[in-house]
């Protein structure tokens, strides 16, 4: 498959462009609003004899995907935010156990059941390592159709380069919205990355016995091989870290937002444009790792900070953090499936900026 | 000179950290003499499950992966689809398939999964120091059955018989029941092994062979007493034999 302009569901796009990855080996369960990309993989998977499995609940999804990664396969599930609870005990062991995989969240409200309605309240589970143990991996958070795309082709990528889970965190509107998207070329299962670390195989080339696992009961070898994942982790966070600007030059207050909620804050900026009042936006598109030097240099240069969010503020902290106390940080949020208005957020931006 | 019996090639030749009169030892070695005589030992995965067994890793001379507690089926459904040509073995304990990973054991056998699993039944959870188990029997002491396991008036449930309800399912093929208590058993029990992993390099769905395995540690017993008190118990309760067979040409059963 070439390069090719669909327009499609950001369901469908995630599913298309994970297929066009690479990614052979697909696990999921039903839950709303992911259902298209379950949907669209069972069809178009089997299409090219690939494994697709509707599994038997979320958590055998998840460990699916271990099992299809520990051999080796680019592997992927998807989910929305009750049943990403559910794998949460998968990833644990799949960042134990470094292995590759890609991790789909199409957010909606909780908490419990809570609603199908968009939400951004997975943030803490997801930047935190949302199950046991000390372990972060790559999230990485679309704002469109075409950036889902995108950023599901690439993260198939990034997790065989650092070994590790790497969960696309959407939203149910970037799910369920259609857009253009480009679709990236078909990749040649042939030329991606080996994995002499993986079971099976072992004929080929008579190595020696691969184990996968992340257990490892010494506790001083558990704890040497916890600080080596960390010293990955500064790796990533040196050379992964991404975010999207605009007009923060002008600005004294700097907008802060990411998927759904950075789309409302880029039309309450145009807004106060039109006003001659100028405000900024930072985007994080990595949200582990959080783009918390830039968030320090603007602090420094005296900007203030307004996040906003679809929850009752989470990404909010790591901005705090990263101000570490230099620099104003302000935060507005709705929650339960809201979505922030543009003018609910220019009222806030000029209730702050007193104009 | 040829040699007619020797350590199995893909057994490590060490010792185990099994308790004296533990079954798993025994059983590791039939897995292993089986995949010496199937020539498989470069194209065998094994997923180990939480349990004493978890030290599997050490001992059998390929490759393994290990999942969390329960879901071994799963990951084994994962590593078979990845590689159909492999044989693949999931091993499990009674805490392991019948308790917290039911579910995944029951939809693995259902689609048919095309691996074999290997289930220890002990009747109690060994690694974790004697609790009750799925398959404990009724009266059956354990730590979190002092008195005995008590259906009724505790509500402790019934021992789960896990072929017998696995047979019911459209996907499984070959459901099978040995022991490791005396030699007879031990040799019924590879031919058991023999036939499931046969069948599933042939393709043919889900392969299980339950093995009645003894724990004296956490019987509270001798070694020698566990043999008898398996005869005398377990083996009553959980009928050996071919519970089901389906496969076919030679192997098929009656």
């Amino acid at each position: 498959m070439a390069e090719e302009k669909r327009l499609m569901k950001g369901n469908e796009a995630i599913a298309e462009a994970a297929i066009r990855a690479g990614c052979t080996a697909y696990f999921g369960y039903p839950i709303t609003p992911q259902n298209e990309l379950t949907a669209y993989m069972a069809k178009h998977m089997l299409d090219h004899k690939r494994t697709f499995i509707q599994a038997e609940s979320e958590v055998a999804a998840i460990n699916m995907v271990y099992g299809a990664a520990a051999a080796g396969a680019r592997s992927m599930t998807s989910s929305s935010s009750p049943g990403m609870s559910l794998k949460q005990e998968g990833i644990s062991y799949c960042c134990g156990a470094d292995l590759p995989c890609v991790l789909v969240n199409v957010a909606r409200s909780g908490p419990g059941l809570g609603g199908i309605s968009p939400g951004q309240a997975d943030y803490f589970q997801s930047t935190r390592g949302g199950g046991h143990g000390d372990y972060f991996h790559l999230v990485l958070a679309p704002k469109s159709v075409q950036e889902a795309a995108e950023l599901t082709y690439e993260a198939f990528d990034l997790a065989d380069k650092w070994r590790m889970p790497v969960m696309i965190l959407a939203d149910g509107l970037i799910g369920q919205m259609m857009e253009g998207v480009n679709l990236p070329a078909q990749r040649d299962l042939a030329t991606l990355p080996k994995k002499p670390w993986a079971a099976g195989g072992q004929a080929k080339d008579h190595r020696p016995i691969n184990h996968v696992t992340s257990i490892n009961l010494v506790p001083a070898e558990l704890e040497a091989s916890v600080k080596a994942r960390f010293k990955r982790y500064d790796e990533i966070k040196a050379q992964e870290v991404r975010y999207e600007e605009v007009n923060i030059d002008k600005a004294e207050l700097v907008l802060v937002g990411y998927g759904t909620g950075a789309r409302v804050a880029l039309g309450a900026l145009e807004m106060a444009k039109k006003l001659g009042i100028e405000v900024g936006l930072l985007r994080p598109v990595t949200l582990w790792p959080f783009p918390e030097k830039r968030v320090a240099e603007l602090a420094a240069k005296g900007k203030k900070f307004l996040a906003v969010e679809m929850s009752m503020g989470q990404m909010v902290e790591d901005v705090k953090l990263a101000a570490a106390g230099k620099a104003e940080v302000n935060f507005y949020g709705r929650c339960g499936g809201m979505i922030p208005t543009e003018e609910e957020v220019l009222a806030e931006i000029r209730r702050l900026l007193k104009k | 000179m040829e040699l007619i019996y020797g350590h199995p090639k893909s057994l490590k030749p060490i010792q185990t950290k099994y308790c004296p009169g533990c079954g798993h030892g025994v059983i590791h070695r039939l897995i292993c003499e089986v995949i010496d005589e199937l020539g498989v030992q470069e194209r065998s995965i094994i997923t180990n499950p939480v349990g004493c067994s978890i030290w599997a890793d050490l001992y059998f001379d390929f490759d393994s992966v290990q999942p969390p507690h329960g879901r071994t089926p799963a990951a084994a459904t994962g590593v078979k689809r990845v590689h159909p040509d492999h044989l693949v073995i999931c091993y499990q304990g009674d805490g392991d398939l019948a308790a917290i990973g039911t579910a995944e054991i029951i939809h693995a056998a259902n689609r048919g999964e095309k691996f074999t699993t290997i289930f220890v039944n002990n009747a109690i959870y060994g690694m974790t120091g004697g609790q009750m188990a799925p398959t404990t029997l009724i009266g059956q002491k354990a730590t979190t059955a002092p008195y005995g396991r008590d259906a009724d008036e505790a509500g402790m449930g019934y021992p789960i018989q896990v072929c017998e309800m696995l047979a019911t399912l459209g996907g499984t093929k070959y459901l099978a029941r040995g022991s490791v208590n005396n030699a007879a058993n031990v040799r019924k029990t590879k031919q058991y092994i023999k036939k499931a992993f046969e069948a599933q390099l042939r393709g043919e769905g889900f392969t299980m062979v339950e093995i009645l395995s003894p724990c004296p540690t956490n019987w509270g017993m001798q070694p020698c007493e566990g043999q008898e008190w398996l005869e005398a118990n377990m083996i009553p309760f959980y009928k050996l034999g071919e519970i089901k067979n389906l496969l076919g040409g030679a192997e098929g059963g009656k």
